[in-house]
């Protein structure tokens, strides 16, 4: 894997300028996606969400890369068409390049509204990767729940109320909804953790076929916490077991990280606007219960890992 | 140059002009009536026949996404779809024609539900009629063939890069078997010619951003260039339909007029009801009745000038709709024909005519008795009828 130091003199493929919240982990994540890609071409695609429009606004563009927007829903089935094009003129010579397909979308853009283009792409088997930044919100319009939207959680469409505080429902376990595509690589990352991130893109690149990747990601406006804490809200994340890090290559399961001693969630949950109507002691058996969901989860996978 | 006779439907007719034009990418989901272009031409990939990589995607929506990005990867590139799939396209039809991307689409016209239906009516095609296609009607499938051919070169043409839509009529054209005149593979390829795009994806070296996010700022631009560029489609759909006919001996314009110069009444249409309308005429001409035909091949660009004079000196005209606007004032072909003929000195009288919804079947009686209404003053100028409907 490329050291910091290679890194850093690589050069940046998603460039400053952009019009991201001081803060945002979106950019982050694309960022260190195309770093970790190194000298290999990438042609890039974008979901409609936080990451495109802070980045695309026209007549400037953050993207280095040869890059297409084309709808909010469609991110996979785009690129699938982008990467067949690359397929049928290579075959035919007038592509010679060695060319990588990434396609970015939101939680939103992934676990819901583009959840049909992402399987029906990764089971005709396009060679691309496809990695979703999770903030747990649709955020562009405005912070309302989404299928990754954990229990709990205040969003403008889940509201704190009188009757009810928060989200209902847990979150959807995406990770596993793509594992169980059968497909070459699938792995969850974290803003805050940049060589697991950049290792993690690597492999998937190298591996070739089709490739998922979850990035938590912190969002300092929909999530509510202080822009400087984008990378610890990830790494707490990851230490409450609430995110484990994990791949599934070839259908293998591999933990990559293990807290020493796992934190309670609301460490993590109450340094956000978003749970902070927790807090109040008629919300405790919540808590446990979400708490009891994570280990139940942690669980789950290790047994997964452990065979 | 010889051509090749063959007995194809419509579907069959453009399916092997796809083949002919051999494009790099085809991105498909089957319904009906169109299903059989998309089978075809799987058999087409399945046998080695083309060089198309063909991406069987999972659902329409996905299929003009895929479309878009190969088309912006500097792939020729085709589909087929036809009602529910075509609306399922929807928001990535405007999408495409925004990012003035070349993509060929055959829809083969069927009624939207509900109720659902599966015969033919133009109700899935002109509900995209203002999202920047090139749109082109296909009296039969001859035509289909010929068109899809010369849609290649006029989405490509560095003036327009805009997509086009060939339409053919549901069951119809799509599985009505005809005998057409079929052209070489190689004449196909010489007529297209190689396709050279000014910018692709896939030249890493010259990285650029297509579908950026355009604020108040540029937006409102970036369409009226879309408009300048259906503008310029007039005049290439014509060099490339005088083309066409200077090679194959077919011409092909915006409008084709049968009997109509002199005639005293006359009708307007498009598709297949245009062959059906010919024979009426044919018929009635000999009886002495001063009957004609405009046929409306394009649709979008509207040959507005065209259709102002060819129908200058008509005494009487009844425009035909296989669609409804629902809650509007007449379907979509008189409303636009009127107003094209609004600022007119000559203007003839004029009647909106809907027909043939879900299929319902137009036949030669009813096309003679429209024009024998037309000629004796049975017909209420300025309004909207509906013809073949149980009220
Ligand atoms: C078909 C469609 N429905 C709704 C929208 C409005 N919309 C744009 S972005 C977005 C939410 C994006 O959320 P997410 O994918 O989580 O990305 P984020 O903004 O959080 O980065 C929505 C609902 C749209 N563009 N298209
Ligand atoms: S709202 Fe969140 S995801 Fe969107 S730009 Fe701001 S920090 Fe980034």
């Amino acid at each position: 894997m490329a050291n910091l130091k290679e890194l850093a003199a690589r050069g940046d493929k998603f460039t400053g300028g952009h019009r991201a919240c001081a803060g945002c982990g979106a950019t982050i994540v694309a960022r260190q996606a195309l770093l970790a890609a190194g000298d290999k071409p990438v042609v890039a695609t974008c979901a409609t969400g936080c990451l495109e429009v802070v980045s695309t606004i026209y007549p400037y563009t953050a993207w280095d890369v040869p890059f297409i927007h084309s709808a909010f829903e469609n991110s996979a089935a785009t690129i699938s068409g982008v990467e067949a094009a690359y397929r049928s003129l290579k075959r035919q010579g007038t592509v010679t390049e060695d060319i990588r397909f990434m396609a970015f979308g939101g939680d939103g853009g992934t676990y819901d509204i583009g959840l049909q283009a992402l399987s029906g792409a990764m089971e005709r088997g396009h060679n691309m990767l496809y990695i979703c930044y999770d903030n747990q919100a649709y955020m562009n319009t405005g912070i309302q729940r989404s299928s990754a939207t954990p229990k709990g959680s205040s969003t403008t469409t889940s509201p704190n109320g009188k009757k009810i505080p928060g989200k209902v429902q847990f979150r959807k376990n995406l990770t596993e909804i793509m594992a169980a595509h059968g497909i070459p690589y699938v792995a969850q990352s974290v803003v805050g953790n940049w060589s697991d991130f950049t290792k993690k893109v690597e492999k998937a690149l190298a591996k070739g076929g089709p490739a998922f990747i979850a990035v938590l990601q912190p969002c300092r406006l929909g999530w509510g916490y202080p822009p400087e804490l984008t990378a610890e809200m990830g790494r707490l994340a990851v230490e409450t077991n609430f995110w484990p890090l994990y791949e599934v290559e070839d259908g293998k399961y591999k933990l990559n990280y293990t807290p020493k001693e796992r934190k309670p969630i609301d460490e993590w949950m109450f340094q956000q606007e978003r749970f902070r109507h927790l807090k109040r002691p008629e919300h405790q058996a919540l808590i446990a219960q979400i708490q009891q969901d994570i280990d139940a989860r942690w669980d789950h996978l290790n047994k997964k890992c452990s065979l | 140059m010889q051509k090749i006779i063959l007995a194809k439907t419509g579907n069959e007719a453009m399916a092997l002009a796809m083949k002919q034009v051999n494009p790099d990418v085809v991105a498909a989901y089957p319904i009906t009536p169109a299903t059989e272009i998309v089978q075809i031409f799987s058999q087409y990939v399945a046998d080695g026949e083309v060089k198309t990589e063909f991406v069987a995607v999972e659902s329409e929506h996905s299929a003009m996404s895929a479309c878009i990005g190969s088309a912006a990867a500097g792939a020729r590139t085709m589909t087929g779809t036809s009602s529910q799939g075509l609306a399922l396209m929807y928001e990535m039809v405007y999408i495409a024609a925004g990012l003035r991307l070349p993509i060929v689409m055959a829809n083969v016209n069927r009624a939207l539900s509900a109720p659902i239906n599966i015969h033919c009516d133009h109700s899935d095609s002109m509900g995209c009629r203002d999202a920047g296609w090139i749109h082109i009607f296909s009296e039969n499938a001859q035509e289909a063939y010929d068109n899809m051919i010369q849609a290649m070169r006029i989405a490509e043409h560095r003036d327009v890069r805009l997509p086009v839509m060939v339409t053919t009529d549901g069951f119809i054209i799509s599985h009505g078997m005809e005998r057409i005149d079929t052209l070489p593979d190689a004449e196909v390829q010489g007529f297209i010619g190689k396709y050279d795009p000014m910018m692709h994806l896939l030249d890493v070296k010259k990285p650029f951003t297509i579908g950026a996010i355009n604020l108040t700022d540029y937006y409102f631009e970036h369409r009226r260039a879309m408009v300048d560029a259906q503008n310029n489609a007039l005049k290439v759909i014509k060099e490339v339909g005088a083309e066409f006919g200077q090679k194959f001996d077919t011409n092909y314009g915006l409008i084709e007029k049968y009997h109509l110069d002199d005639a005293e009444v006359a009708i307007v249409a498009l598709g297949s009801t245009c062959g059906t309308a010919k024979v009426v005429i044919d018929q009635l001409r000999e009886k002495g009745v001063k009957a004609g035909l405009l046929k409306i091949r394009v649709f979008r660009p509207f040959p507005t000038e065209e259709i102002v004079k060819a129908l200058e000196n008509i005494k009487t005209v009844a425009v035909l709709d296989r669609s409804d606007s629902v809650g509007g004032f007449g379907g979509p072909v008189f409303t636009e024909v009127r107003s094209a003929l609004y600022g007119s000195a000559k203007k003839p009288q004029i009647a909106g005519y809907v027909y043939g919804l879900g299929g319902r079947e137009i036949d030669m009686e009813q096309i003679e008795k429209l024009f024998m209404d037309l000629k004796d003053g049975k017909f209420k100028a300025d309004s909207v009828s509906y013809l073949g409907v149980r009220e």
